[in-house]
């Protein structure tokens, strides 16, 4: 694990310089917005990573809170494999099959549910117990640094391209709010320095999870300003530049997972200092 | 069922009760949301038309801020003769204790929309140019949206540092869809133009969706420390 480390570091570093030169010099030059539109190849891989750290960050306060109990374990599992199987057939009744916007295939919604459900139970079979905390702590730390360059990046380009640098369009507006409420979560861990912060936290983090579809819905409402997205939106784009958005894409990847790796295990370590110190304070031998 | 149910009246009468005879967070809400009355009027000086546009948002700006005053004092008391360590070891079901908090709140917070409503209308000039009715709704909904969440995150933050501070900034966050929804139907319906009714089904299902999550995840928080 030690050596596999650094490798990967070297890795990224030249998978992110690869990138860099791939969205600099090699993408072609957007028609319309010109070279601003580069920032589109930091923005979206961003977005794309901030996202599913929030996500896998639900995840592991979900599997946190139901793995209290064998009981809660047992209901959760079971509500999963259901949410699976009706996920996986439903899109291709042709009843439900009607009802989908276009572009969004039934093969895929079927795919993403499936994966959903995949990453709940890989998570529950490689983390377990503080390790399930760890990991919420790590991916929502640094999902808030992805998630705020997000909102950095995006009002860049919308400056010169729609002449504003805000607006409270259902993208922007939700990412937002998605923004706060990870820094909120924060806010609680760090103010609570009882030993229960674990659970306490990712009570917070389901509320959050609750709430997300309820702010898309409340400004779905409004007219959308935000560009559709690029791949399943019914939106085209040059297949050179797609190219280019996806190795930057696994470039991002690559450096998120590398930052929560080493995040990690600095948080697994500190928990090691603070029992070993509670341990040897309880043995009288505190120098 | 029947001791759930007696349970939750035992304590809300208690609170109630505590209430009426300090009449503290009431009388402190009330002197607050009529010092952001006079702050707003201030600061925007509106003609009857501009009101009935910006009016939602201040109404429930003020009642929101004004909340959470009432939601920091709901477990405080409890706190006190280590009452709260008390109920955790009895055998009574944790959701009693939250619903009966909920609805003291509620009725608290009710109370005093009630009391600055008219308030309002004398300061802004307003009129319903839409079914005025639908207010009703909108404020039931409303209030609960925000007493039920805030009750649960006041029980939260009773484990932190600082916590009259940490209950707005777990509070606001969540509740902006609420929130949005409380101003949006408030305003649609001041102003007359279109029909609320998406916000409202909004707010029920907001109302719905976070009831179940308090009562689901309360006997967790009560437990944790």
């Amino acid at each position: 694990m030690k050596r596999v480390f650094p490798i990967f570091s070297i890795l990224t570093a030249l998978l992110l310089v690869y990138a860099f030169y791939e969205a600099i010099w090699v993408a072609p030059r957007e028609r319309t917005m010109g070279d601003v539109q580069r920032i589109f190849y930091y923005h979206v891989p961003s977005a794309w990573t901030a996202f599913l750290l929030f996500f896998i960050n639900f995840v592991a306060s979900l599997q946190y809170l139901v793995s209290a109990k064998p009981s809660t374990k047992r209901a959760a599992n079971g509500i999963l494999i259901a949410i699976g199987l009706v996920g996986a057939i439903a899109p291709f009744i042709p009843m439900v099959k009607q009802q989908l916007p276009s572009g969004m295939y039934p093969s895929s919604v079927a795919t993403t549910v499936l994966a959903i459900v995949g990453l709940y139970f890989l998570i529950g079979k490689w983390f377990s117990g503080q390790a399930l905390d760890i990991l919420a702590v790590t991916t929502a730390e640094v999902g808030v640094v992805f998630c705020t360059v997000v909102l950095v990046t995006g009002p860049i380009w919308a400056r010169p391209v729609w002449g504003i640098w805000w607006t409270w369009d259902i993208r922007l507006t939700t990412t937002l709010v998605l923004w706060l409420i990870y820094v909120s979560y924060l806010v609680l861990r760090r103010f609570s320095d009882s030993s229960q912060t674990p659970k306490l936290a990712a009570v917070l983090a389901i509320f959050g999870a609750l709430d997300v579809p309820l702010v898309y819905f409340s400004i779905w409402f409004f007219r959308t300003q935000h560009p559709q997205p690029v791949i399943g939106g019914g939106g085209s784009i040059d297949p050179r530049m797609l190219h280019v958005l996806l190795i930057n894409w696994l470039a991002f990847s690559c450096f998120a997972f590398l930052v929560c790796w080493s995040r990690y295990r600095l948080e697994n370590l500190r928990r090691e200092v603070e029992e070993a110190e509670a341990m040897a304070s309880l043995h009288g031998v505190t120098q | 069922m029947s001791s759930l149910s007696s349970i939750t009246v035992a304590t809300l009468t208690k609170d109630i009760r505590l209430e009426w005879r300090s009449r503290d967070a009431i009388n402190a809400m009330l002197f607050f949301s009529l010092l952001v009355v006079v702050i707003f009027s201030f600061s925007f000086d509106p003609n009857a038309e501009e009101s009935r546009q910006i009016a939602g948002g201040l109404i429930w700006v003020a009642f929101l801020f004004a909340a959470v005053v009432a939601l920091n004092q709901t477990w405080a008391r409890e706190l006190r003769n280590q009452v709260l360590d008390a109920y955790r070891v009895s055998p009574a079901p944790a959701t009693a204790l939250f619903v009966a908090k909920a609805l003291g709140n509620f009725i608290l917070v009710s109370l005093l929309e009630a009391l600055m409503a008219p308030l309002f209308m004398v300061f802004y000039n307003l009129r319903a140019l839409g079914p005025a009715w639908q207010l009703i709704p909108v404020a039931l909904l409303g209030t609960w949206a925000l007493v039920v969440n805030g009750t649960f995150f006041a029980a939260m933050s009773l484990r932190t540092r600082s916590r009259e501070i940490m209950l707005p900034l777990l509070l606001f966050p969540i509740s902006i869809p609420a929130v949005q929804s409380m101003v949006e139907a408030t305003r649609i319906i001041l102003s007359g133009d279109g029909s609320a009714r998406f916000w409202i089904v909004l707010l029920l299902t907001y109302d719905v969706v976070f009831t179940t999550a308090c009562l689901a995840l309360f006997e967790t928080v009560l437990q944790a420390e």
